[in-house]
């Protein structure tokens, strides 16, 4: 039995992945901005076999509040043996490319925060010697794109924070997995005319789920994205910049 | 999501699709009418809405309670029957009544107040619907069962979606041993043997259905296989049959034609040598032998195909479904699937609930255009003379004054239609 905590866990992502983990018979603690969807999603997971289905409050930015929800998140479930930091934006690139403030508030959610969040989590792990992290950054990070290049490079960001991370938690036992989903058909992404590429977050779920057991340290969902995203990677600069992506 | 239901006619234009996703929430704002829009297994336009607003219910999947001493399922509306049984199967529990496909939501069971093969003893689904909460378009939202708005629960049951929203239900299951069916097959050589034989299953057999030779004709008319079954208490038998492939295209003609549809049943037919077979099944291919191919609905080709499924009351029933058969027998279309069924003397409470005592069929013609539907309206002759009606969820083209005189009570859920919900099927019939 996993004791699982999940931050941004009413994403869709998160959610069909939380019922993976619940129909094993895991604990989780859910963290997320609205109670109310939190009391929701519990309720169906614990239906579903969820050993325990726990939920806190939080608004990821409030960086001082984040450790006393990792207290609550282990006092719930008895420990703690694996995070999946599922939270973010998709910005409005545009808003970001007139407004510093814009610029920077999707950094605090979609960088700093996770980054603040791992700091403790990554410490409490090494120390009892034993655990996973899982965070989803996206295929954005791999190179940034005139049309989402803010979101592209906190994600970037994110990736490479992991990078680092799991060369340091290596030898504690810990792995850091990165989870670079395409396209996935969520609230998130509600506005985009959708085709072949899109993925259900069910989908995205079971690869999220199986990476975890597997212990693997970068996984692309659905696996074909590791393709395109070698293919966009190495196009030259000056061909790159040319191009309308 | 596509602007077709599961028959793939008629296609819908200008269709705007809201996504569900928290049951508590007001309705989105929408312009227009709207409807709501479950797993799209309607096979024809009674789950669209051309011009208007689809408020799509996939997202509302949540359980919310489930007491496995009792059997009561508390679940949102777009929870699908597929994924109640994956919950509850393994603690003893199975859907109390279930249609041909798994794939429909709860909240479209309702709509559609559907039926299963055991309806002589468990009536429709809305027997077993223990309440469900509704939401209207002005924001109010009502508890509706046989105790509390049980007139607001009859206009909703049945009711196709026109009522309102419903967010979340209550449900209770039945228990069962296992997964698996003691099934008999009796092969029958005319239709004439076929009433005795249901009549007499339907005392001892909870479930009971038809497999019917649509092609035979002369003295086979309406010649099939009587298969009726009991859920078993067998602790082992055959595993759930790997899902096949899905049709990943729709092939630029119909599959199904006149030329292989008559040897396709003759082989069907004579492929039980014996009377009677005894089989131990699992639940999976007896209830839903379509579920094992994806898109199954495009073996029709690019036009699609319109299912037609009618009752015949009693007294009619075997001159009647005999007139039908020759009918399409002499037409040379028609299906491989062919089902027929007595329903019980139980009554839905629902005002357009469909089943009602009688004799049930239901086939699907490939779309051949203006022959198909002449062929259509002329088995809506012979059902409406012989005082019956034809199924909304199944159909795509029946005339307003053939609906009206199916369901002479469809004035009475006029109070209750949420004025700013439509559906393409009910201006048709209408308007």
């Amino acid at each position: 039995m996993r004791r699982i905590i999940i931050i941004g866990a009413t994403s869709a992502i998160a959610e069909a992945t939380a019922r993976l983990f619940a129909a094993r018979g895991d604990a989780l603690c859910l963290v997320g901005r609205d109670a109310s969807r939190l009391a929701v999603i519990a309720a169906d997971l614990g239906v579903r076999g969820a050993v325990r289905a726990a939920t806190a409050t939080l608004d990821v930015t409030d960086f001082a509040a984040h450790a006393a929800v990792l207290d609550e998140a282990e006092r719930e479930l008895g420990g703690l043996d694996t995070v999946l930091i599922a939270h973010g934006t998709l910005s409005n690139q545009s808003e970001c490319e007139t407004s510093v403030d814009a610029l920077r508030r999707e950094y605090d959610i979609n960088a700093l925060s996770v980054m603040a969040l791992l700091t403790p989590i990554a410490n409490r792990f090494a120390q009892q010697g034993f655990g996973d992290i899982a965070v989803i950054s996206s295929v954005a990070g791999d190179r940034g794109r005139m049309s989402n290049y803010v979101y592209g490079s906190a994600k970037a960001a994110v990736t490479a924070f992991l990078s680092g991370l799991r060369q340091r938690l290596q030898k504690s036992g810990v792995n850091v997995l990165t989870i670079k989903p395409g396209f996935v058909d969520t609230p998130m992404t509600r506005d985009f005319p959708k085709g072949a590429l899109w993925a259900q977050p069910d989908t995205i779920a079971q690869g999220i789920v199986k990476a975890i057991e597997k212990r693997r340290s970068v996984v692309y969902l659905p696996w074909f994205w590791l393709g395109i995203m070698g293919v966009i990677r190495s196009v030259p600069e000056f061909v790159f910049k040319r191009l309308r992506l | 999501m596509s602007g077709e239901s599961w028959g793939r006619y008629p296609l819908a234009r200008d269709q705007h699709l809201l996504a569900l996703r928290d049951r508590a929430a007001a309705l989105p704002a929408f312009t227009g009418t709207a409807l709501p829009h479950g797993n799209g297994r309607s096979y024809g336009d009674s789950c669209l809405n051309d011009g208007g607003t689809l408020l799509c219910t996939r997202g509302l999947d949540r359980f919310i309670a489930f007491d496995p001493a009792s059997g009561v399922l508390r679940c949102e509306a777009g929870v699908l029957l597929a994924e109640i049984l994956e919950l509850v199967l393994g603690q003893g529990w199975f859907l109390p009544v279930t249609p041909g496909t798994k794939y429909v939501t709860v909240g479209g069971a309702i709509a559609n107040d559907v039926h299963g093969k055991n309806h002589h003893v468990a009536g429709c689904f809305s027997e077993h619907v223990l309440g469900f909460e509704l939401l209207r378009s002005d924001g109010s939202r009502r508890w509706c069962s046989a105790q509390e708005n049980p007139d607001w629960f009859a206009a909703t049951v049945g009711g196709l979606g026109l009522t309102g929203l419903i967010t979340w239900v209550e449900l209770r299951l039945r228990r069962v041993r296992g997964p698996w069916l003691s099934v008999e097959t009796h092969r029958f050589d005319s239709l004439a043997e076929f009433f005795p034989l249901a009549a007499a299953s339907d005392r001892d057999y909870e479930y009971t259905v038809a497999w019917i030779d649509c092609a035979a004709r002369g003295s086979a008319l309406g010649r099939g296989h009587f298969i009726r079954a009991n859920h078993a208490a067998a602790s082992s038998g055959p595993g759930a049959p790997k899902r096949w492939l899905s049709l990943p295209l729709t092939p630029p003609f119909s599959l199904i034609n006149r030329l292989n549809l008559r040897s396709f049943n003759a082989l069907y037919f004579h492929r039980q040598q014996a009377r009677v077979r005894h089989a131990l099944s699992h639940y999976e291919p007896y209830f839903y032998p379509l579920d094992a191919i994806g898109r199954w609905n495009r073996i029709y080709g690019p036009r699609g195909f319109l299912q037609y499924q009618c009752v015949i009351p009693p007294q009619n029933a075997q001159a009647g479904m005999a007139e039908l058969l020759q009918r399409i027998g002499a037409s040379g279309s028609g299906s491989f699937l062919v089902v027929l069924k007595l329903f019980g003397e139980r009554r839905s409470a629902g005002i357009l609930s469909f089943p009602r005592p009688g004799a049930t069929l239901a086939l699907d013609f490939p779309n051949n255009g203006p022959d198909t539907f002449a062929l259509l309206d002329q088995l809506d002759e012979i059902v409406a003379a012989a005082g019956g009606a034809v199924y909304p969820a199944k159909d795509a083209r029946m005339s307003g004054a053939r609906f009206r005189s199916y369901f002479p009570a469809w004035q009475t859920l006029q109070p209750f239609l949420d004025p700013k919900f439509s559906s393409g099927f009910w201006r048709r019939v209408t308007e």
